[in-house]
């Protein structure tokens, strides 16, 4: 590990300023289980840390059924799991915050860091997508812009942020009527693993609760960055729940899949595991709007 | 000659001597060492699994600022092509230091090339960069049945393959082949109704212990060479470092610190020399610690093996002939556990027509190193399945089977001595009985399975002294580094003895110039051997207390009686006092008492076990739950119970880990690509039910207590016992381990 610089920022403008001097040898900090790691291990040499878990922006955490969530992109897992009613209102990001790591890397790991860290793998991101999360993205100039988060990453560890520029915070739509989500991930063991595949999805269901409205899914682990499988999604519009439906669609997941061998997983597993895991992603998400 | 059952010390669960000092965080391990002027050191690893060292430059290293001193296998001195005999296995001495610091060639991916000291971890690790080496990189070959080939790349050009006392005439990986055999299996077929053979692979797994290795050395100018590590064996560091460094044992002084986990890994020295070496050329102390990576890239994980088994048994359940073929993988120098394999893998069976064939073979991997049972879990793998495909074929309960076909006392073995006695028929009736056997499975997709494991124990040498204190208490002092409780389970051998309580045993773990000689914290014969040291010791402490009585009150010494910690002379006056009055006492009876044990039994006394495990498998992922599991093992006597349900826990856990997900995974070069606890997946607590350990006793004759060891057989059972519950869960025998998701799907015909 090389030495490097440790620095707090006291504000956004503060923060982006900081980066943009350094440009690609600058990084921003949040619950830092991933950067911190990385430096060590010497995968990444740094010149400049630029510590943001201390911005009032990115620590925002408010929720209201009419305009939905604003989540502080270095809000640690542990706090928007500890909170009921956005609990309620997004169980399939819960049900990623509740499993990465464990309950101390919960302490301190963020949505916004798993986002930005854009492995193919991270649990959060299929969540996000299928929840439709708008990205909030302050520049060193005082701009800020907006990313849908399926446009995020762009590569393994490749995200579109510019040098100098933040993630501030997300924003999630509220929940839909008939509607709910549901995120599951295979590993070998019950814990301390990465995801050898994940699966998201999001369905609203009509009134009757037997036909899906729209549904979004989202893929992890199975392509060099985390997918949204939009054709699949929209395949299901206003079709009938059923195993025939259902099937279809993960057998659609397959298709679009296009996942590596390595230490985790082989090709072909990981192509089995999209049926298996999209499948049980939907299921859990149409099961959650019926027992709501 | 175990003695009378009615114990007072013996059979009950104290808390244990180095339980506060653990629980607060206070316990010193090596990492913690400190002193004035310590310089750091770190290890240049080579890259590259296999290839020829053609230069190193060390130069740059050198002139950088902060760095103090850089040793290549160039520092070692010249030593002759000579097997030095270290307690427990000889060793080639060239090969120990090779494999401390490659000299031509490098031979996996981790072998450390060279070492730096400077002033701060951090500057060595600059200086590591600016060493350049120049390879010249080889094919490497990974796979035991890969290396075994005509074709395969060489590790050593000048090795030729012992076969059976001969050397063979072509060079070759494979560095040996024996054979045992008895009887005439082909007529053992001939008579059995039912004839099973079945191929099995597993692949290199590690110990996991939690803490790396680690040390830190001295050398003083007067040529003593101190050295603060974490060790299973002291004296085995002392051996090695002396053979490798070639000084004499006398100027080698091992203080061992705290350990946290060996399991057998923690016997063969890597950064330990090298911490020397750097002190050596510095004058000043240096440490040296190891990384979870370098620790799976660069030390002794136990073998990927290949073996395949035989066995033929008549409609009512007896073994007719049995064979096995193992090839097992010695990592880049030979040396594999392939003879214990051999030794082990029919063990618990009478089997009067058989073959055992074991070759030890070279590959580009670390040189593997012990792991609780080395050898027999790959070999009960084999043999535990083989066993359960005929019990279904013939329609028995696999009980019964293993009851029908035990071996008794005095059967001989295929490798020619006698059985020994052991409570196996008792294990295997204890898991019957046992509520876990006769409960019904619920659910779909759940089976379960039994498999038993044998290990036969090691004896080996051990010292004890034992001081009286004033105060009535003892103070004993041991070699043994204590891994799973054993100053607790020596101390209350002692206690028993004087008939004093548990907690009036101070037990300290002494440096080698402390204590007299003692073998490593292995093979399962702590509490049995150094268990008998501590009750020789106690013996003559006790004896030496009968002559304080007797001075005491002016009478013989063979008048004085000793019994419940009480002292009394029945012939003259009526006396008594207690072990406490008399330590108080020992001034004016001729100062201090001091009493020696030492111990170097034949007998260990094998211990057997009998698992019984249910699973349940996930058919869409291949994932296995392991839902219930019941292990039952003869411990001949258990000391302290509680620690040996933690063994028969804690081993059981890591031979379901090896079953389930644990595995060296390479790529095409032969590097290892999961060189970390998040790859290299050892079981968490939610991957595990509470494990049932169930103790048996069959007394160990050649014990006073009857103590077996229990440490190491209680691995070997789980992955067959696993592989047996998955084939009811499918319908599909695994045949390589570890049954991880992808290949159980595999199997499964799903992928
Ligand atoms: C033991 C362990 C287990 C883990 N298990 C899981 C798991 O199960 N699933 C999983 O998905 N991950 C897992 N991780 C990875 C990691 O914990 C997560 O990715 C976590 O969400 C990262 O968040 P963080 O706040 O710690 O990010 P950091 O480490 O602080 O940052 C991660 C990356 O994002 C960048 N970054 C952070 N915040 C911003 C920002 N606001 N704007 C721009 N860039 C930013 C950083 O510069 C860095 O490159 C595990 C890690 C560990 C150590």
């Amino acid at each position: 590990m090389r030495a490097f610089e440790y620095v707090p920022a006291k504000t956004v403008a503060e923060a982006t300023s900081l980066l943009a001097e350094k440009g690609d040898q600058a990084k921003p900090l949040a619950g830092g289980t991933d950067l911190i790691v990385m430096v060590r291990e010497n995968r990444r040499q740094l010149d400049r840390m630029v510590d943001i878990k201390d911005l009032p922006e990115t620590n925002v955490l408010s929720y209201s059924p009419d305009t939905g969530l604003e989540l502080g992109a270095a809000v640690p897992c542990h706090e928007i799991y500890a909170d009921g009613a956005i609990s309620a209102a997004y169980p399939g990001l819960i049900d990623a915050a509740k499993i990465i790591g464990g309950t101390a890397i919960q302490g301190r790991a963020s949505v916004g860091g798993n986002l930005c860290n854009a492995s193919p793998a991270a649990d959060t991101i299929p969540p996000l997508i299928v929840l439709g999360a708008i990205c909030v993205i302050a520049g060193p100039d005082g701009s800020t812009r907006e990313v849908p988060a399926e446009q995020f990453c762009t590569a393994p560890g490749q995200t579109v942020l510019e040098n100098g520029e933040l993630l501030v915070s997300f924003k999630i739509p509220p929940p839909p009527k008939n509607s709910s989500s549901f995120y599951l991930r295979f590993i070998p063991r019950n814990e301390m693993d990465i995801a050898v595949v994940g699966a998201g999805a999001s369905v609203v269901l009509d009134d009757a609760k037997t036909s899906i409205v729209s549904a979004r899914i989202s893929l992890a682990a199975v392509a060099p960055t985390p997918l949204f499988a939009e054709e699949v999604s929209d395949s299901l519009a206003g079709k009938e729940i059923s195993d025939e439906s259902i099937n279809a669609a993960a057998e659609a997941a397959q298709a679009i899949a296009s996942p590596i061998s390595d230490m985790r997983g082989t090709a072909e597993q990981r192509t089995h595991l999209v049926g298996v895991l999209t499948r049980r992603a939907l299921n859990g998400a149409i099961q959650r709007v019926k027992e709501a | 000659m175990a003695e009378k059952k009615d114990y007072k010390v013996v059979g009950t669960r104290p808390i244990r001597h180095d339980g506060v000092d653990k629980v607060t965080g206070r316990a010193l391990y090596g990492a913690d060492f400190q002193t004035v002027g310590l310089l750091h050191g770190k290890v240049l690893r080579s890259p590259h699994a296999h290839a020829r060292i053609k230069s190193i430059d060390t130069s740059r290293a050198e002139a950088h600022p902060g760095v103090r001193a850089v040793v290549t296998a160039k520092d070692f001195p010249a030593v002759e092509d000579k097997i030095a005999d270290l307690g427990e296995g000889a060793a080639n001495v060239k090969d120990l230091q090779d494999n401390v610091l490659a000299g031509d060639k490098a031979l996996y991916k981790g072998h450390q090339v060279a070492a730096v000291a400077a002033i701060d971890p951090h500057t060595a690790e600059e200086a590591l960069e600016l060493i350049d080496v120049e390879y010249e990189v080889l094919p490497p070959v990974i796979k035991v049945l890969d290396a075994m080939k005509e074709d395969a790349p060489l590790l050593h050009e000048d090795m030729h393959t012992d076969e059976m006392g001969e050397k063979s005439e072509k060079p070759s990986n494979i560095a040996a082949h024996f054979q045992h055999k008895q009887g005439d299996p082909e007529k053992g077929y001939a008579e059995a109704d039912v004839v099973v053979e079945q191929e099995y692979t597993t692949e290199t797994v590690h110990q996991g212990y939690i803490e790396p290795h680690n040390a830190t050395a001295l050398y003083n100018p007067d040529g003593q060479l101190t050295i603060w590590c974490s060790t299973q064996g002291a004296f085995a560091v002392r051996g090695q470092v002396s053979e490798i460094l070639q000084i004499p044992v006398s100027k080698v002084k091992v203080v061992p610190m705290e350990i946290g986990g060996g399991f057998g890994g923690k016997i063969n020295v890597y950064i330990k020399p090298i911490a020397a070496m750097l002190s050596m050329k510095t004058g000043k102390p240096v440490k040296v610690l190891m990384s979870r990576a370098d620790v799976f890239e660069g030390t002794g994980p136990t073998p990927g093996s290949y073996v395949r088994v035989k066995m033929g048994a008549t409609n009512d359940g007896r073994i007719t002939a049995a064979e096995a073929y193992l090839a097992f993988e010695a990592g880049a120098y030979p040396g594999s556990p392939v003879g214990a394999a051999a030794f082990c893998v029919f063990s618990p069976y009478k089997v009067e027509n058989g073959t055992v064939d074991g070759y030890d073979v070279v590959v580009n991997k670390p040189k593997t190193a012990a792991y609780r049972a080395p050898g027999a879990t790959n070999a009960a793998f084999a043999a535990e399945t083989v066993i359960d495909e005929i019990c279904e074929k013939i329609g028995m309960d696999p009980l019964e089977f293993r009851i029908l076909n035990s071996a008794t006392e005095g059967d001989i073995r295929i490798d020619g001595p006698p059985a020994p006695r052991v409570g196996f028929i008792e294990t295997v009736e204890a898991a019957k009985d046992h509520p876990h056997y006769s409960a019904p499975l619920e659910g779909e997709n759940v089976g379960r399975g039994v498999a038993s494991g044998y290990w036969p124990n090691f004896g080996m040498k051990s010292s004890v002294s034992i001081n009286v204190t004033a105060d009535g208490t003892i103070s004993l002092v041991e070699g043994s580094t204590d891994i799973g409780g054993t100053r607790a389970s020596i101390a209350m051998q002692a206690a028993e003895v004087l008939g004093i309580p548990a907690e009036s045993v101070t037990p300290t773990v002494a440096d080698t110039d402390s204590v007299g000689y003692t073998d490593v914290t292995g093979g399962s014969r702590t509490a049995f051997a150094t268990g008998y040291a501590a009750y020789e010791a106690a013996q003559d402490v006790k004896q030496q207390m009968i002559e304080r009585a007797a001075k005491l009150w002016e009478v013989d010494a063979g008048e004085v009686q000793f019994a419940d910690g009480v002292f009394s002379s029945v012939n003259g006056k009526e006396q008594e006092i207690d072990f406490k009055g008399l330590a108080e006492r020992l001034d004016e009876t001729g100062g201090p008492v001091v009493g020696r044990g030492t111990a170097d039994p034949s007998q260990p006394g094998p211990s057997i076990g009998l698992h019984v495990v249910d699973v349940e498998v996930d058919p869409d992922t291949g994932k296995i739950q392991i839902l219930r599991y019941t292990a039952t093992q003869d411990a001949g006597k258990a000391i302290h119970p509680s620690y040996v349900e933690g063994q028969i826990q804690g081993g059981a856990v890591q031979g379901i880990g090896w079953a389930l997900n644990e595995e060296y995974i390479y790529n095409e070069k032969g590097e290892m690509t999961n060189a970390s606890f998040l790859d290299y997946r050892i079981p968490t607590c939610l991957d595990l039910p509470m494990i049932d350990a169930v103790i048996v006793e069959v007394p160990n004759p050649g014990h006073p207590f009857g103590v077996r060891g229990v440490g190491e057989t209680p691995i070997i059972a789980p992955p067959a016992a696993i592989a047996n519950a998955v084939y009811r869960a499918t319908g599909v025998r695994l045949k390589e381990l570890p049954m991880s998701p992808g290949r159980v799907l595999k199997a499964m015909g799903k992928i």
